[in-house]
């Protein structure tokens, strides 16, 4: 560490496989607030998913593989943070469960579980934030994810961060609790009981008058967007960490218009 | 009853499309949740009575053996007969021999999902016994020709209109022009023509919410007693319980009540909370000649000591299906099979085994409410994951998912690899996605694309663009590097 700063921990980013794909921009907006919290973020190569579509299709071979090669790539760090409560969720939770009974395994992935973080809640409960310097003109609302809200407790963090962001007026979702019916693999499995569910969702976005949708988990938001944009709404997506990190000049998930 | 749980997915598309159903089920999620969350948060200690009533249940079927015996030792010193039941067929059989023996061509019921777990009406129309049920969603149910699709609410999946239908239908001895546009008029119809049967009936068969081992009784919980008069009007009573709902003493049962109606239906206690304990004795009032229980194991006993071993704590209040987001839309009866919801798509598998039920465990986005309300801190997604192992050891779930989910893994466990793939699919499919950001339609990704668009990647992956980021910042010799 460097001697003439104040400890700056060192935070290992688990960027999930979702925004390593599909929209970098969380990504870059996790690193920008993580580093606003007073830590330095390292992006380890040696992660691809927390083995959620394994873990939860019966496979438990593979997810202890998967499981392993994250656990290696990431328990040097003092932090390891995920801008997604299902995943975080998925290493903070299960990682333990799952090599429950295993001599060799189960106390490395307890120490591990144990440095694991969603973001939100990382910045705010971690390390104490209380504002953030971002701005954001309109009405939004907010989409409690359910593994981050029922496995990890997130719900009043984003909230408070975002009561702080200039301009930015919270109109709070009925139901917001709900699941979305996205599920993982439930959506393409199902799909006709998550289509069911995830109309009932944009009913109730669309009754907010938000002209923005927020969450803190890709897959959900990505549900919802495909939704909305499916009905020709005008609401808007965006995860929550691009809305604190001020980093909402590229299109909004699911593209504009 | 005719299980249906492998067509789960034609089911649930039938009842997707099904108005009234659709109808109904906005009653489910308006009039259990809040009701709930009222009474629980009228009652500081609620968390604290859940802890307290998995830790009795938990003893209880630690040591199952012991509390049945003695049980079944203080039945049958108040009079009372037991009889042990392994399977769905024994439990017919010895339940029509006591109906026999008393020459019983009617037979009142009490709500009773282990009624409908062996099938009893059918089998009792089949001999000639006429079963009548008394709980007004049963008594509907049954007019109908239907199950129940909720365990507490049977009748929840319909609407009054159709209820007035059926009963305009079947009372046909009464006036066509009386007004039946008041659930109020439906019930008081419901109890005048119920009266009449509880006189006839020479058998009152009920279930059982708990049975007491300190005592040898059995208690019951209803809304509308009828209940009450299904045990005691008739000469004999038989009590058709399965082997969990065992507790050792009555205060163990009075303590598990305080959280089984709030979870329930949001009152603090049930109407009626019924206790009987043997035949009717000299100096009662009232009550049946003769006391019969029959225990019925069905599957259960080989639950023991597994991964699913705590599913036998459920004290059947509902709580799980009324706040499932897959019941909501789908109802109970697409479940296939007695049980729905989510402590359906644990306790099916292990009833009628996992390769018909195979759907139920999977039919879930894991959402994780149901455990976060059930009374008894079950923690159904997590048994219903194991079911999955299961299915997953055993080759049933199908092949294309096992080839797909193989096929990723294979990538997800070879890092370098999955970035390669990953840093040259990601781009063209970006660029498919063009300026509007998003696919209508997508080969492959039928299952998403069909009810809603799929957010196109924004360009190139992260790690990519991070690593060039990095690859600057060195070159220019800026901040010292993060990347490994
Ligand atoms: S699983 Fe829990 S919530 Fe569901 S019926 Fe049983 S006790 Fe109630």
């Amino acid at each position: 560490m460097n001697d003439q700063t104040p400890f700056r921990p060192r935070v290992g980013l688990f960027v999930t496989c979702l925004v390593d794909l599909f929209r970098p921009t969380i990504g870059f907006a996790a690193v920008k607030l993580i580093e606003e919290a007073g830590c330095t973020v390292e992006v380890p190569s040696a992660q691809t998913c927390c083995g959620q579509p394994a873990y939860n299709s019966g496979d438990r071979a593979d997810t202890k593989a998967i499981a392993k090669n994250t656990i290696q790539a990431f328990e040097e760090y003092d932090y390891i943070v995920a801008p997604s409560g299902s995943c975080a969720g998925m290493l903070k939770k299960h990682y333990p469960a799952l090599f429950k009974g295993d001599a060799k395994w189960e106390a490395r992935a307890t120490d591990f579980a144990g440095k694991v973080h969603e973001l939100v809640s990382f910045l705010v409960d971690v390390r104490g934030m209380q504002s953030v310097a971002a701005r954001f003109d309109g009405q939004v609302t907010y989409h409690d994810s359910c593994s981050g809200l029922r496995e990890l407790g997130v719900r009043a963090q984003p909230r408070a961060l975002l009561s702080t962001v200039e301009g930015l007026k919270l109109k709070e979702l009925k139901e917001a609790d709900v699941c979305c019916g996205f599920g993982g693999t439930f959506c393409v499995k199902y799909p006709d009981i998550s289509n069911g569910i995830v109309e009932k969702k944009t009913e109730r976005i669309e009754e907010t008058g938000a002209a923005t949708l927020l969450a803190g988990d890709l897959g959900c938001l990505m549900n919802m967007a495909g939704k909305l944009k499916r009905e020709g709404s005008a609401v808007e997506t965006r995860h929550v960490a691009e809305v604190l990190a001020g980093m909402t000049d590229g299109p909004p998930i699911g593209g504009r218009g | 009853m005719e299980i249906t749980s492998p067509r789960f997915k034609q089911n649930a598309r039938e009842a997707l499309a099904d108005p009234q159903l659709q109808k109904a089920m906005g009653n489910v999620r308006s009039g259990f949740i809040d009701k709930r969350q009222a009474a629980v948060e009228a009652l500081p200690e609620f968390d604290a009575l859940r802890d307290n009533a998995r830790a009795i249940k938990d003893h209880a079927l630690s040591n199952l053996d012991l509390y049945l015996e003695a049980y079944e030792a203080k039945v049958r010193a108040a009079g009372g007969f037991v009889h042990w039941a392994e399977t769905a067929e024994d439990a017919r059989t010895v339940i029509l021999d006591i109906c026999r023996a008393a020459g019983a061509r009617t037979v009142t019921k009490g709500k009773s999902m282990i009624t409908e777990e062996i099938g009893l009406n059918e089998f009792f129309e089949k001999n000639g016994v006429k079963p009548v049920e008394t709980d007004l969603g049963e008594y509907i149910i049954q007019l109908r020709g239907e199950h129940p699709s909720h365990i507490i609410a049977p009748a929840v999946h319909l609407n009054k209109e159709q209820v007035e239908a059926d009963f305009r239908r079947v009372h046909d001895h009464l006036p066509a022009s009386r007004d039946l546009s008041e659930p109020e008029a439906l019930l008081g119809e419901a109890r005048r023509v119920l009266r009449a049967a509880y006189f006839d009936a020479d058998v009152g068969i009920t279930g059982a919410n708990f049975l007491v081992a300190e005592t040898g009784s059995s208690i019951i919980v209803t809304n509308e007693g009828n209940g009450d008069l299904t045990q005691i009007l008739p000469k004999v009573h038989i009590v058709l319980a399965s082997l969990e709902k065992i507790v050792p003493t009555l205060e163990d049962a009075a303590q598990i009540l305080r959280v089984l109606a709030r979870s329930a239906t949001g009152q603090d206690m049930s109407v009626y909370t019924t206790v009987s304990t043997g035949p009717r004795r000299l100096d009662d009032p009232d009550g049946p000649e003769e006391y019969h229980v029959v225990l019925l194991d069905n599957g259960r006993s080989s639950m023991l000591g597994t991964e699913f071993q705590d599913m036998l704590r459920c004290i059947r209040c509902g709580a799980c299906m009324n706040h499932c987001p897959v019941y909501h839309e789908i109802g109970g009866h697409a479940y296939g099979w007695v049980y729905p919801g989510p402590m359906g798509a644990v306790l099916t598998p292990a009833l009628i085994g996992v390769d018909k039920a195979g759907h139920l465990p999977n039919a879930s986005t894991f959402c994780g409410r149901c455990e976060a309300v059930c009374p008894m801190r079950i923690p159904l997604p997590k048994m219903m994951r194991h079911w999955r192992e299961r299915e997953f050891e055993r080759g049933l779930n199908p092949a294309t998912a096992r080839g797909g989910l193989k096929l990723w893994a294979f990538f997800a466990k070879r890092p370098w690899l999955y970035r390669l793939t990953t840093s040259m699919a990601i781009p063209v499919l970006s660029l498919f996605g063009g300026r509007k950001g998003r696919f209508r339609f997508l080969p492959l990704a039928g299952g998403w694309t069909r009810h809603r668009d799929l957010p196109a990647p924004e360009s190139r992956t992260f790690m990519q663009q991070w690593r060039g980021r990095e690859a600057l910042k060195q070159e220019t010799g800026g901040k010292q590097g993060a990347a490994r």
